[in-house]
C-alpha cells in the first residue's frame, strides 16, 4: 500500500508581501504574520486585562493576573528576588512562545516555533544576555562557575572541559528542544491525518488517534513554553549566584 | 542496497531513541505517583511535568531525525 504523504508541507514559508533589499529577501512571510499575531494577541490580553482594573477582577483581568503571578512566582522561586528586574524580558519570552505554539494549533495556522532558526535566535539571545549579565556582575570571578567546588585537583582536568562544554551547548539544547517538539508533533498529526483517507472505511481509527494527539499537542505547546522559560530562569540564576 | 531502503532502515534506527524517552517518562510519573501516595500534600506536580517535558524532548530529537530522513532527504 503506497501512501502519498507530505507532512512537512505545513512548514513551508511563503512570502505574503515580497520585500527585497538588493539580494536580501526581507519579505513579509506567513511566519512573520503569525509572529505579529502573537504579539498582537499578547498585547491585547495585557491591555484589555488592565484597562479597567478593579479590586475584584473580571475574566480578562484574572487571566492577566494569573499569567503575571505565574511568571513572577517562577522568577522568585528559581532566581531569587533580584531576578525580578528581568521580569519584563522573561514574561515577554513566555507569552511569545506560548502564543506561537498555541496559534500554530489552529487548523491552517503556521507554527513559527517549528523553525530551528526562530528558536535558535531566541535561545541565542538568552545565552548571550545571561553570559553578559554574569560577566557584568562578577567580572573575572565568573570563570569560577566552570570550576566545581570540593573536587580533587586531578579531577578538575576532566571536569572543567565538561563544564565549559555543557555551558556552551546550552543555546543548542534549548532551541532544539522547542523546535523538535513542535516539528515532530505537527508532523505526527499530519501523518495520522494522511492515514485517514488511505485506510478508507477504517479511517476513523487514525482520526480518533489524531483527536487524542491534538490534546497531547496542546499540553506540549504549553509545557514547552513553560520549560523554555524555566530553563531561562535557571540559567539566569547561574549567572547571578554562580552555583 | 538502494537509497529508499537505506532511508527506511535509517528512520527505523533513529526511532530507537524513543525507547529512552519511554523509560524516562515512565520513571517520572512512577516517582510522582509514589511521592503523592506517601505524602498527598507534596507540591511536586510542576516538577514532574518539567521532567516529563525534558524526557520527552530527548526522544523527540530522534523522532525529528527520523522524519527528516523520511521526508526531507
Amino acid at each position: 500500500m503506497a501512501i502519498e504523504l507530505h507532512p512537512l508541507e505545513q512548514f513551508t514559508i511563503e512570502p505574503l508581501i515580497p520585500i527585497h533589499f538588493g539580494n536580501v529577501d526581507a519579505s513579509f512571510t506567513n511566519s512573520a504574520l503569525f509572529m505579529v499575531a502573537a504579539v498582537v494577541v499578547a498585547s491585547a490580553l495585557m491591555v484589555l486585562g488592565s484597562r479597567r482594573a478593579s479590586l475584584v477582577p473580571g475574566r480578562w483581568q484574572s487571566l492577566t493576573e494569573i499569567a503575571y503571578e505565574f511568571i513572577a512566582g517562577m522568577i522568585d522561586e528559581n532566581v531569587g528576588h533580584e531576578g525580578q528586574e528581568y521580569f519584563p524580558f522573561i514574561f515577554t519570552l513566555f507569552l511569545f512562545i506560548l502564543l506561537g505554539n498555541l496559534l500554530g494549533m489552529i487548523p491552517y495556522g503556521f507554527t513559527f516555533t517549528s523553525h530551528i532558526i526562530v528558536t535558535f535566535a531566541m535561545a541565542g539571545v538568552v545565552f548571550l544576555g545571561v553570559t553578559v549579565i554574569g560577566i557584568a556582575r562578577h567580572g573575572f570571578h565568573f570563570l569560577s562557575f566552570f570550576v566545581p567546588h570540593g573536587v580533587p585537583p586531578v579531577l578538575l582536568l576532566l571536569l572543567v572541559p565538561i563544564e565549559v562544554l555543557s555551558y556552551f551547548i546550552r543555546p543548542f539544547t534549548l532551541s532544539i528542544r522547542l523546535f523538535a517538539n513542535m516539528m515532530a508533533g505537527h508532523t505526527m498529526l499530519a501523518i495520522f491525518a494522511g492515514f485517514v483517507t488511505a485506510m478508507g472505511i477504517f479511517g476513523f481509527v487514525p482520526l480518533g488517534v489524531d483527536v487524542l494527539l491534538i490534546f497531547l499537542e496542546i499540553l506540549v505547546a504549553v509545557l514547552q513554553a513553560y520549560v523554555f522559560t524555566i530553563l531561562t530562569c535557571l540559567y539566569l540564576r547561574d549567572a547571578i549566584h554562580l552555583h | 542496497m538502494d537509497l529508499a531502503a537505506a532511508k527506511m532502515i535509517g528512520a527505523g534506527l533513529a526511532c530507537i531513541a524513543l525507547v529512552g524517552a519511554g523509560i524516562g517518562i515512565g520513571n517520572v510519573f512512577a516517582a510522582l505517583i509514589t511521592s503523592l501516595a506517601r505524602n498527598p500534600a507534596a507540591q511536586v506536580t510542576p516538577f514532574a511535568f518539567l521532567g516529563f517535558a525534558l524526557a520527552e524532548a530527548t526522544g523527540l530529537f530522534g523522532l525529528a531525525i527520523a522524519f527528516l530522513i523520511l521526508f526531507v532527504f
